[in-house]
């Protein structure tokens, strides 16, 4: 009985261990079919990362799964000319001549469309799409029922057949890879140039439409040789993914080739490797798998526009509002009672701050008691408030100078809304220390001429609209309101 | 095909009658600038232009002459051309007939002498590139094919960036400037350009009040120096603020000269047609500046 166990727990260990060394040859790349599948997948995915940038840029990623769609039929239909012209019909480069010929057909009825009627560019590039795919399955069924030539082994340019990779293969990946490094970096320029403004590219004499064809070349170049490694359906991943997943990490042009050529090559390698160790996983489908897991960690926490990112700049947003809020809801009420105990509204930044109770904070603004209580008491962590007494509360001198700039800032903004309605600016900060610098000190200057009444200039300006909701404190700031309208 | 010979056709008939008819009863659209001694060689000569998308024509035989170093307004009601005038002078959109001409030669023999700022919603300014590469673009052309951007263009496009009060933004990606920054960067890009010749698509579109006084401070630092700008507008509370001379379009030119000579009620009448508000600003404009019968 023991040695039985005993016996099993040995195959067992050996089992394991079988597949840790397999897995280590895996990870070492001693195996040379796995160094020509790995070496292969990385460049393609380099090459597809850089192109597909532009082709993302220039707003066409769908234009790759149009080409890639569209070499199905240039396949089958070489196939048959090969073998009735007595050769082999699977001879990769006439294969390969066949799809760049077939996609360039495909390539030229979306141009027909787009050109020739008044359908807009998705219903050529769909139309295109699905007819020649249509087409290519059509006549592979031909070619399976021919009697003549071994047609076994087409139909993997659909799905690809990475495991199988040999070295001329990865041999021609590599050629096109270097063919794309070399005409993205010497194009670089140019092609952004087309990509961002392709007016003024025209207008200042650059060949918009050759540049055009030269990228959609090399998109086509990529998608042929990638059609052996991962297959029509699965190489659009590789074009438009890498990209997209970039575009969160920099807002730059040429780091973005790099990320997106970075985010290519990784996934090949993970893709080829996984599939290497867990042999009934298609390499294709992983490859895809596993850029399409790192466009989603992008998504997240990518530094350029992830949600993360965005999540937090809208959490300190709601904080920075919600400071404003308090300071100018302490600020006005201060305003007020100054206003009412001396008969001017402008209240002093410094000295000698009034208490403000609670109670009419709360009414100032929409909040809750417990919002209210939570709020304040970040207010006195950040040092803007402090407890005037039971239940009241004042400015700290340093809360009296933000309370004051703020609302400086808040109404002459308003005044500027209200009477520039029609020039308002966007993605402006609000919050910018000096109002000037987005406006320019004419236009304050102007606002504060519309809005000064007693108050001097340098002081706060008086609100443009009513800031009282207490009827009994609500006189002073009406003579004010006259003139601001006026 | 068929289409444009049609209009083509109908086209040469009417232009023919209207030539006389045009002269007799609008002397003042006559040319101008012919003045000068050489009319051949203004900055812009537009002879007989008509465009015409698909089957639609949108101007017709337009006859124009800029004069040199003057600040141009285009005005002109929605969908009157304005930007299809500027677009057709620089071959961005075909022509049906006609000839332009750019300082005596066809433009493509004279894209060096000419900048140009398009619309501002003309472009996806999410584009993963900073104000300073924008302004690097202005370079291009005498950069040249292949070649990387080298610090000597880099520093002409920042002393652009400093002239439009953009310095501090020269890194900021684009997305994050406001419309009236995003607005300045084009102009900083034509200003890098070093063109004798401008056409500008609705610079002050959408803009601030700081934005707008800046172009148009830096309009007529253009002038000073000896370059003649066109620009498409649409604010008539400031042509005459603006602008030297005129061009007022309604797919044909309705009225072209000085601003003080052109810019009346009679002519905007028939500029804006019977747009009754737009008539009464224009009412409002010209009381404002004393101009007009």
């Amino acid at each position: 009985m023991s040695c039985g166990a005993d016996r099993a727990g040995l195959l067992l260990t050996a089992a394991v261990a079988d597949h840790l060394s397999q897995a280590l040859r895996v990870l070492t790349l001693r195996d040379y079919n796995t160094r020509v599948v790995v070496v292969g997948t990385i460049l393609l995915g380099v090459a597809a990362g850089l192109i597909g940038t532009f082709m993302l840029l220039r707003k066409r990623a769908l234009m790759g799964d149009t080409i890639s769609h569209a070499t199905l039929p240039g396949i089958g239909i070489a196939f048959i000319v090969m073998t009735a012209l007595g050769g082999d019909g699977k001879s990769l480069p006439g294969l390969l001549l066949g799809a760049v010929l077939s996609s360039a057909a495909g390539i030229g009825c979306m141009l027909a469309i787009r050109h020739g009627t008044r359908l807009k560019d998705d219903v050529a590039l769909g139309a295109v799409l699905s007819v020649f795919f249509g087409l290519g399955v059509a006549v592979l069924g031909i070619v399976q029922s021919m009697s003549r030539g071994n047609a076994a082994g087409l139909e993997s340019f659909i799905y690809g057949k990475t495991a199988s990779m040999l070295a001329r293969d990865a041999a021609m990946i590599a050629v096109a890879a270097g063919l794309v490094a070399l005409v993205c970096g010497l194009l670089f320029k140019e092609f952004a140039l087309v990509c961002f403004d392709q007016e003024f590219a025209a207008a200042g004499g650059w060949p918009v439409l050759a540049l055009d064809a030269v990228m959609v070349g090399l998109v086509v170049a990529v998608t042929v040789i990638g059609l052996q490694a991962v297959g029509l359906i699965l190489v659009v991943a590789l074009l438009i993914i890498p990209p997209a997943a970039a575009r969160f990490w920099t807002d730059r042009l040429s780091r973005m080739l790099l990320a997106a050529a970075a985010i290519g090559a990784i996934s090949g390698l993970a893709g080829a490797m996984l599939s290497a160790l867990l042999p009934h996983l298609p390499a294709g489908a992983i490859i895809v798998i596993v850029a399409g897991a790192i466009f989603s960690v992008s998504l997240v926490i990518g530094p350029r526009r992830g949600v993360f990112v965005r999540l937090r700049e809208h959490l300190r947003l709601r904080r920075t509002v919600a400071r404003q809020h308090l300071l100018r809801a302490m600020y006005e009420r201060v305003e007020a009672i100054t206003a009412a105990r001396v008969g001017t509204a402008a209240p002093t930044a410094g000295g000698d701050a009034a208490a403000v109770p609670r109670s009419a904070l709360l009414k100032a603004r929409s909040w809750s008691q417990g919002y209210l209580q939570r709020l304040l008491r970040r207010g006195q962590r950040w040092g803007l408030v402090e407890p005037a007494g039971p239940d009241s509360y004042r400015l700290t001198p340093a809360g009296a100078v933000e309370a004051a700039r703020v609302s400086r800032n808040h109404r002459l903004w308003e005044m500027y809304l209200i009477t520039h309605a029609d020039v308002a600016p966007s993605h402006v900060d609000r919050d910018a220390d000096q109002i000037e610098h987005v406006l320019g000190h004419e236009m304050v200057a102007q606002l504060e001429a519309l809005m000064a009444s007693e108050a001097s200039r340098a002081a706060v300006p008086p609100s443009p609209h009513a800031i009282e909701r207490d009827s009994n404190t609500a006189a002073p700031g009406s003579s004010a309101r006259g003139s601001a309208s006026g | 095909m068929a289409a444009y010979e049609s209009v083509r056709n109908a086209v040469a008939g009417l232009s023919a009658a209207k030539a006389g008819l045009a002269s007799r009863l609008w002397p003042a659209t006559a040319k101008m600038a012919t003045g000068d001694e050489h009319p051949r060689t203004a900055p812009l000569s537009i002879h007989d232009m008509t465009v015409a998308y698909h089957r639609k024509p949108v101007l017709w035989d337009v006859d124009f002459d800029a004069p040199q170093g003057k600040l141009i307004g285009i005005i002109g009601p929605n969908g009157a051309g304005k930007s299809t005038l500027i677009k057709a002078a620089m071959d961005l959109v075909p022509k049906v007939s006609g000839r332009v001409l750019i300082y005596g030669k066809p433009y493509a023999k004279q894209r060096h002498l000419v900048g140009y700022v398009p619309q501002r919603e003309s472009v996806d300014w999410d584009f993963p590139v900073s104000a300073l590469d924008v302004v690097t673009m202005g370079r291009y052309g005498k950069i040249g094919w292949c070649r990387p951007v080298t610090r000597k263009h880099r520093e002409a496009a920042m002393e652009a960036l400093q002239r439009v009060g953009m310095a501090d933004y020269a890194g900021r990606q684009i997305s994050q400037l406001s419309g009236g920054q995003q607005q300045r960067v084009f102009f900083a890009r034509a200003l890098v350009q070093d063109a004798s010749l401008y056409f500008m698509d609705e610079p002050f579109a959408g803009v601030d009040a700081a934005t707008e006084k800046a172009i148009v401070a830096l309009l007529q630092e253009l002038r000073r120096a000896g370059k003649t700008v066109l620009v498409v507008h649409h604010d008539l509370q400031t042509v005459s603020e603006y602008f030297d001379h005129l061009i007022m379009l309604n797919m044909r030119i309705v009225a072209a000269g000085p601003t003080q000579d052109v810019f009346t009620r009679d002519n905007l009448h028939r500029t804006y047609g019977g747009r009754l508000t737009l008539l009464d600003e224009a009412a409002q404009a010209i009381a404002q500046t004393g101009g007009g019968p």
